[in-house]
């Protein structure tokens, strides 16, 4: 399956960005060959309602999960209603954190992390 | 006649001046209203002290969408500018932070699954002050980003606006809050210090007034303590100084407790009556008493 | 990396003048965080004026779209003034046109008006800056007078300083807030990891702290609370460090009023670098070890 991870620099390799809405890049990866790429987020410089936005850019990419630090209430609601699967982590570049994803030792979350941020 | 009371930089004395004004013109016997349009943080009430007994909720109309009739079509999505209203997964989510109550949506939906529903943004509090001055405030919610809709809503509240003089204490700054408390109003006093912050703020504030198309004159308080940057800005613009206030520790401590201007320091009654003459006489097409 | 805003609720309390000696401190060698200064008070941005940056570079800020009437095309029927709920029609002498002031950008009457005769139009609404001083680049911005979206160039303000921060290594965006809670102390707060609340001891400074502690607890952000002109008026500082100790909040410090902070703005210096041992200037000092402290704790 495909998921993303948020980056600030857009590397396989270093640390990820814990802040989803506006990070700079996210990277897909996909979990069963371990093939991943570099796209820039299109909600970084939206007007407002970024979260919500890089939701509607990975639900059209078909990504199936994401991996972040934190999701505010607003990207939150919408990773739900798109059926996409929300991870956090505290550390680690996307490489450490597809390994985590495919041993199963990543949290997964169920409601919004943090209060909301208006971008 | 409606007298508007910005300054651009935050602490110049906006409060301090307006409420001052409004009571020597209440005991001058002409009916007056306050509002304070600083609805992130008013702070008139905590001077004037009226007897708070009339409210009003501010709402801002928000879509709610009847997932029955809606069609995921995305139209609503579309024509909102604010990102407000989004389409995922076969749902459609509306975040009524972001949402300008613009009823867009509302009315382009093709299914016709939009109706409008209240939500509450801040409130009005309004009432009487002991001599008579007619005060209303508006209030906006914690963590509400949007201040305009509650200011629109208090200058429009039945009864302030018909006074015969309507004094507008505004909120510091230059953006839409500040234009949406001036407009309409015939004359705007731009309290300042005579510091180089003052300066650096007021011309901001004189290009709004300007934008606006209100005739503008300037009060300096705190004078002393800084330089004569405002006094020569004012020159050069023809902006007229209409009341110098010299800084006073009498004054700061005084306004620390909640005392009005006038109650630290009666005499002030003349200047301000001489305040609102200058007014006039810069008005001369304003219906007047 | 860390954020820290510092914001007041209350206009006037001495946020800039304490932004400037933190900036001022923070450039000093051995600093423990290398810094990024931005100044997010965009309607009315003072920053500039005390830390003297020479520009960089100068980037336009287009805010918004406002709606325009094409009049050869406007048949005066009405609608668009009907939908609008922004008092933004004008009509005079039975031409119709949009007030460019009262228009929110909605694009409600673009998408009624049966002609087609409403289009919108980008409007430049202001301009921000990247900046080099002594202190450490600095990013600031001018609303021209009268805009809308102040809240959005206080976004890019400081995503611009973030962008710089991450790119060059620098581990943290000193944020200027504006006053007020609303839409651009929001945009100030968001991202922040501390924010530093300069209380003013009056009845309105005490009243203004309580709805931005109210606004930092809303979103989450830890705050720490410091009183200016802390000797003006003993029982309004009695009132605030009563009221922080039962929320738990933390008075970090007390700033006395002194003449050395309005000469230093004068002189276009953060007042700990025009007179370091004035009674000011050692408690901005003391303020400042205890929030470095505060940041320096949260990194563990």
């Amino acid at each position: 399956m495909k998921i993303a991870v948020s980056s600030p620099d857009g590397k396989f390799n270093t640390e990820f960005s814990p802040r989803f809405g506006r990070c700079q890049y996210f990277i897909f990866i996909d979990t069963d060959t371990g093939a991943w790429e570099s796209k820039p987020n299109p909600a970084l410089s939206a007007r407002g309602g970024a979260g919500p936005q890089a939701v509607e850019f990975l639900a059209k990419s078909e990504i199936e999960a994401t991996i972040t630090g934190r999701y505010g209430p607003n990207a939150y609601k919408t990773l739900e209603a798109a059926g996409i699967r929300a991870f956090i982590a505290d550390a680690g570049s996307p490489e450490d954190l597809l390994n985590r994803f495919n041993s199963g030792t990543l949290e997964e979350v169920k409601s919004a992390t943090g209060p909301e941020m208006h971008h | 006649m409606k007298i508007s009371i910005a300054s651009g930089k935050g602490g110049t004395g906006k409060t301090t001046i307006a409420t001052a004004f409004a009571q020597v013109l209440s005991r001058a016997k002409y009916s007056v209203s306050l509002l304070d349009c600083d609805v992130e943080a008013p702070n008139s009430h905590i001077f004037i002290k009226p007897e708070l007994n009339q409210f009003e909720d501010v709402n801002i109309w928000i879509p709610s969408v009847n997932a029955e009739l809606c069609n995921g079509c995305g139209r609503c999505a579309e024509v909102c500018q604010y990102h407000a209203i989004v389409v995922v997964g076969g749902q459609t989510l509306v975040f009524p932070e972001m949402c300008h109550g613009c009823g867009s949506c509302t009315l382009e939906c093709p299914e016709k699954a939009i109706t409008e529903i209240p939500n509450k943004i801040g409130q009005l509090e309004g009432g009487l002050s002991s001599e008579g001055i007619k005060f209303g405030h508006g209030i906006l919610d914690i963590g509400e980003p949007m201040a305009v809709p509650v200011i629109r809503t208090l200058k429009k509240w039945q009864g302030l606006n018909e006074e015969e003089i309507v004094i507008i204490d505004s909120p510091p700054g230059t953006s839409c809050p500040v234009v949406e408390s001036l407009r309409g109003t015939d004359y705007t006093i731009l309290v300042t210090e005579p510091t180089p912050f003052g300066l650096h703020d007021l011309r901001q504030a004189y290009g709004v007034t300007r934008e606006l198309g209100i005739p503008a004159g300037v009060i300096i308080n705190r004078d002393g303590i800084g330089d004569s940057g405002v006094e020569q800005y004012c020159k050069e613009e023809g902006l007229d100084i209409l009341m110098r206030i010299p800084i006073e520790r009498k004054i700061g401590q005084g306004i620390a407790r909640g005392k009005t201007l006038l109650e630290i320091n009666p005499e002030y009654e003349i200047p301000f009556q001489q305040l609102y003459l200058k007014i006039k006489d810069a008005l001369p097409g304003v219906d007047q008493i | 990396m860390k954020q820290l805003v510092i914001l007041s609720g209350k206009g006037g309390t001495g946020k800039t003048s304490v932004a400037a000696s933190f900036a001022h401190l923070l450039s000093q060698q051995n600093t423990p965080f290398k810094t990024v200064i931005s100044d997010a008070d965009v309607d009315a941005a003072n920053l500039e004026l005390v830390l003297s940056p020479s520009s960089v570079s100068r980037e336009e800020f287009w805010g918004g779209s406002i709606a325009e009437i094409a009049p050869e095309d406007c048949t005066a029927c009405g609608i668009c003034a009907e939908v609008c709920r922004f008092d933004a029609v004008n009509i005079k002498e039975g031409i119709y046109s949009i007030d460019p002031i009262a228009c929110e950008g909605c694009a409600a009457c673009v998408y009624q008006c049966p002609e087609k005769a409403i289009q919108m139009k980008e409007e430049m609404a202001g301009e921000w800056y990247q900046s080099d001083s002594k202190y450490g680049p600095l990013f600031h911005a001018m609303l021209f007078p009268a805009q809308e979206n102040s809240g959005k160039l206080v976004t890019i303000v400081k995503q611009q300083a973030r962008l710089l921060a991450l790119d060059e290594a620098y581990d943290l965006v000193l944020v200027d807030g504006p006053p007020g809670i609303g839409c651009p102390v929001i945009s100030a707060v968001s991202g922040a990891d501390l924010a530093l609340i300069v209380a003013e001891p009056t009845a309105s400074g005490v009243h203004d702290m309580h709805r931005v502690l109210k606004t930092t607890a809303h979103f989450g952000v830890q705050a720490l609370v410091c009183i200016n002109k802390a000797d003006i008026y003993p029982q309004g500082t009695n009132e605030i460090e009563e009221f922080c100790q039962q929320e738990g909040i933390r008075v970090v410090g007390k700033i006395p009023y002194d003449t050395a902070v309005p000469e230093s703005i004068v002189l276009g210096k953060p007042v700990t670098e025009y007179q370091k041992e004035s009674a000011a200037s050692v408690s901005i000092r003391w303020v400042w070890e205890e929030v470095m402290k505060v940041l320096q704790e949260m990194e563990k």
